[in-house]
């Protein structure tokens, strides 16, 4: 399907949750409401004619500095969709504040998602509810602070830790 | 020069010449200074024309400590452990810019310089170092140790 | 209960799941182990020789490159790149300068999109390389490993005719690369693709039917097609799962709708299928790069130019003195390190986009609008400005999809560079594959799975 067609699709079925859909340089993208957010992707993944079996990457954006998102929402959440069978994509967003930075989670969607949002947590501090085990993925548990965020300055270091027993 | 002092200086440099042809070496392989490392081990730099041809993967095995690639703030405590795993005499030879003074990564994440946490021998520059200047660092070190006071 | 401290010492903390008086141990694996080619730890509980349950944690070779990429311009974060895939660099590169032009919106010339066909593929093969030959040796097939890195040699001596550079290559560009192929170029890649398929014919009389390698390797670290889906995982592991995915073949970009080749695959999703598909991939890759350098526009030299070669320095004066007429024409010879930047070779790799590209040396030395192009190229606050907006790009790096979205702010930095880390979900899914097979195991399904510290941490 076409990335037209697809947003379409979705548009059809979610109507008033869809905050926004854009086609900027190829890439569908479709920005939803958070409570629609697991619907959205259970629907991808299981409507035959999207099938959108792969989780390609979860990743999240801290748009604090960006021209015209200064006041917020501050975080995006961004999950890549690939389907095998019908070789299309599209991309899903979902908008957090940064006070209720939090997303449920899509582990029991795909197994991946364990790790994309632990590692989502780690960076951004990013909270997803329902998550089995969210701890840190790639910093050590002693690390403060969410280094991909764009008020953590990228050489402010943390003291060093002591071996572990 | 006294008979004794005569004896322990040659008896040191006859250690020194032993010792500096029989490296065990530890490779502590992190990143991608390490493909480096691989192709200067095998056979076409062929590092065993320096006495230093097998790495012995137990640090209490081992003489000298390769650290090879970036060591960021998680990975250094795992180092200093295995520092302070390897039996006397000892050298660390600091391998790739990440490990002389962190490189290019000046960040959060990375550890500025191994010396920082150990004491370092030979500091080989480049990232990653080529071949010839890790063969041209392995001879510093050997020249390093043939002509230091030997304790054993 | 002799040895109470021994005991305790052994069985460690929160030990003793089991009943009837038998408890399991608690084993750490890593992060510097001597059978493994990588840093991570696995926390595994074993009862006897059989695992039970594994915790993979990785992160210990996180170098911030996504928080890197955000400080430079957009060209500033390509030696990051290098270094994400550290043995396939030239991939990183690539993906990044497409996903950043993708961004803008610009399309790069034929011929660089032959080179950049031409040179992943060289890559790819140095990275399967690599994974083959390490993986035998942690089994203890040393020879596999020695030829292989031997044939590894070869390719990357001709990768550094072409970069300047072994391993760390910084040689893409946003618009294009960095030079133009340098001359002889196809006869050394003919002797090199040559050797290493003799290195090839060798280590399969050497491992493929061999018994020991195949008790190792053959229904080990087996994962099945709907988990490595439901894991995300791409590349050579899908496809030994039986699943035909490659984005080359998917969405092609560059040249590979224009050259023949095949996608293999293989049933088992074990060890020794993702053995045999990185075997057969490595033709493949060779195939491609044959074909693409048969068919580069221009011929796979340097096409000359007419006219007198000058040094740089008589070139400046000359400007200087105000000989200017005429001079943007000439041809300059270059230093070693900054040939195929001159005018003939950069109009033939290089998108003509000026607010992209930095111009070709001759313009650089010779006229005032090509200084100021470049300078404002160069300058910060200036340089390469994609209008606000996103875009994922992605392309088949060595161990599969690896993607690039970058968001751009409209100024001269990436507001966010993320890396869809191709290594990343087998390593999530390692302790599927593991929990239930021997410890020993552990060392050969690691291997096959060709974790890559710099791209799986970045």
């Amino acid at each position: 399907m076409q990335g037209g067609q697809i947003l379409q699709r979705l548009r059809d079925r979610f109507g008033g949750a869809v905050v926004d859909t854009h086609e900027h340089r190829g890439d569908a993208t479709l920005v939803v409401d958070r409570g629609t957010l697991v619907d959205a992707l259970r629907f991808c993944r299981d409507e035959p004619t999207l099938g959108f079996d792969v989780l390609m990457d979860l990743t999240a954006v801290d748009y604090q500095r960006y021209p015209g998102r200064e006041d917020g929402p501050r975080f995006d959440v961004v999950y890549h969709l690939y389907s095998l069978a019908q070789n299309h994509r599209v991309r899903v967003k979902v908008r957090v504040d940064e006070d209720d930075a939090a997303v449920p989670t899509a582990v029991d969607l795909w197994p991946i998602a364990n790790w994309f949002e632990r590692e989502v947590w780690d960076m951004f501090g990013v909270h997803f509810s329902g998550h089995p085990d969210l701890r840190r993925l790639l910093m050590y548990e002693e690390f403060v602070g969410h280094a991909l965020r764009k008020d953590y300055p990228i050489n402010r270091r943390q003291p060093l830790i002591g071996p572990k027993q | 020069m006294g008979v004794g002092s005569f004896f322990t200086s040659k008896l040191d440099e006859a250690i020194g010449w032993a010792r500096k042809y029989s490296i065990f070496q530890y490779p502590f392989v992190t990143a991608c200074c390490g493909m480096e490392y691989m192709a200067t081990a095998c056979s076409h730099y062929d590092i065993d024309r320096f006495g230093a041809g097998l790495p012995r993967f137990s640090p209490r095995q081992a003489d000298v400590l390769f650290v090879v690639g970036t060591i960021s703030q998680k990975m250094a405590p795992v180092l200093k452990r295995i520092y302070d795993q390897m039996t006397e005499p000892k050298w660390v030879v600091a391998f790739g810019v990440c490990t002389c003074t962190g490189g290019f990564y000046d960040n959060y994440a990375t550890v500025q310089g191994i010396d920082t946490i150990i004491p370092v021998d030979v500091y080989i520059p480049g990232c990653p170092p080529r071949p010839e200047s890790v063969i041209d660092g392995l001879m510093k070190l050997q020249d390093k140790i043939a002509t230091q006071t030997q304790r054993f | 209960m002799a040895e109470p401290v021994r005991r305790d010492f052994m069985l460690g903390e929160g030990a003793g799941t089991g009943s009837g008086g038998q408890q399991n141990l608690h084993v750490g694996v890593g992060p510097a182990h001597p059978a493994m080619h990588g840093i991570i730890r696995i926390q595994t509980e074993i009862d006897g020789e059989f695992i039970r349950k594994a915790d993979v944690e990785i992160g210990y070779l996180h170098r911030a490159f996504e928080k890197d990429c955000e400080v430079g311009g957009y060209n500033n974060a390509i030696p990051y790149t290098d270094r994400l895939n550290y043995v396939s660099p030239l991939i990183n590169n690539f993906a990044y300068a497409a996903a950043v032009e993708k961004l803008l919106g610009i399309e790069v010339t034929e011929r660089c999109k032959f080179i950049r066909t031409v040179m992943s593929e060289i890559s790819r093969v140095c990275d399967h390389l690599t994974c083959v030959g390490a993986s035998a040796m942690e089994l203890g097939a040393f020879t596999v490993f020695l030829y292989m890195i031997k044939a590894r040699e070869y390719l990357w001596e001709l990768v550094e005719d072409v970069t300047g550079a072994r391993l760390t290559i910084s040689y893409g560009r946003v618009g294009g690369v960095k030079a133009d192929l340098p001359d002889g170029f196809a006869a050394k890649m003919t002797t090199a693709f040559k050797e290493t398929r003799e290195v090839l014919d060798e280590v399969h009389r050497l491992l493929t039917g061999n018994r020991i390698f195949m008790d190792r390797m053959v229904g080990v670290g087996v994962l099945s097609r709907e988990e490595t889906i439901g894991y995300a995982i791409t590349g050579p592991l899908l496809r030994a799962a039986g699943v035909g995915y490659d984005v080359r073949r998917a969405q092609p970009h560059w040249a590979y709708d224009r050259v023949q080749w095949e996608v293999p695959t293989q049933k088992d999703g074990d060890n020794y299928s993702r053995y045999l598909v990185r075997m057969a991939e490595m033709e493949q890759s060779m195939r491609i790069a044959e074909q693409a350098l048969a068919m580069m526009p221009g011929g796979a030299i340097n096409v000359d130019f007419e006219g007198r070669p000058i040094d740089p320095a008589a070139y400046v004066d000359q400007g200087k003195q105000g000989k200017t007429e005429g001079l943007l024409l000439v041809p300059i010879t270059l230093s070693p390190n900054l040939q195929g930047q001159n005018r003939a070779a950069w109009n033939q790799v290089n998108a003509h986009d000026k607010r992209v590209v930095l111009p070709p040396k001759e313009t650089t030395y010779g006229s005032i609008e090509g200084l100021m192009n470049h300078f404002m190229l160069i300058m910060e606050g200036y340089g390469i400005r994609p209008p606000l907006g996103e875009a994922y790009f992605a392309t088949e790096g060595a161990n599969g999809e690896l993607g690039f979205y970058v968001v751009s702010d409209g100024t001269d930095r990436p507001y966010r560079v993320r890396c869809r880390p191709p290594c990343l979900p087998p390593l999530a899914a390692l302790h599927r594959m593991i929990e239930g097979e021997q410890i020993a195991d552990l060392i050969p399904t690691f291997g096959s799975v060709n974790m890559i510290g710099g791209e799986l941490d970045r």
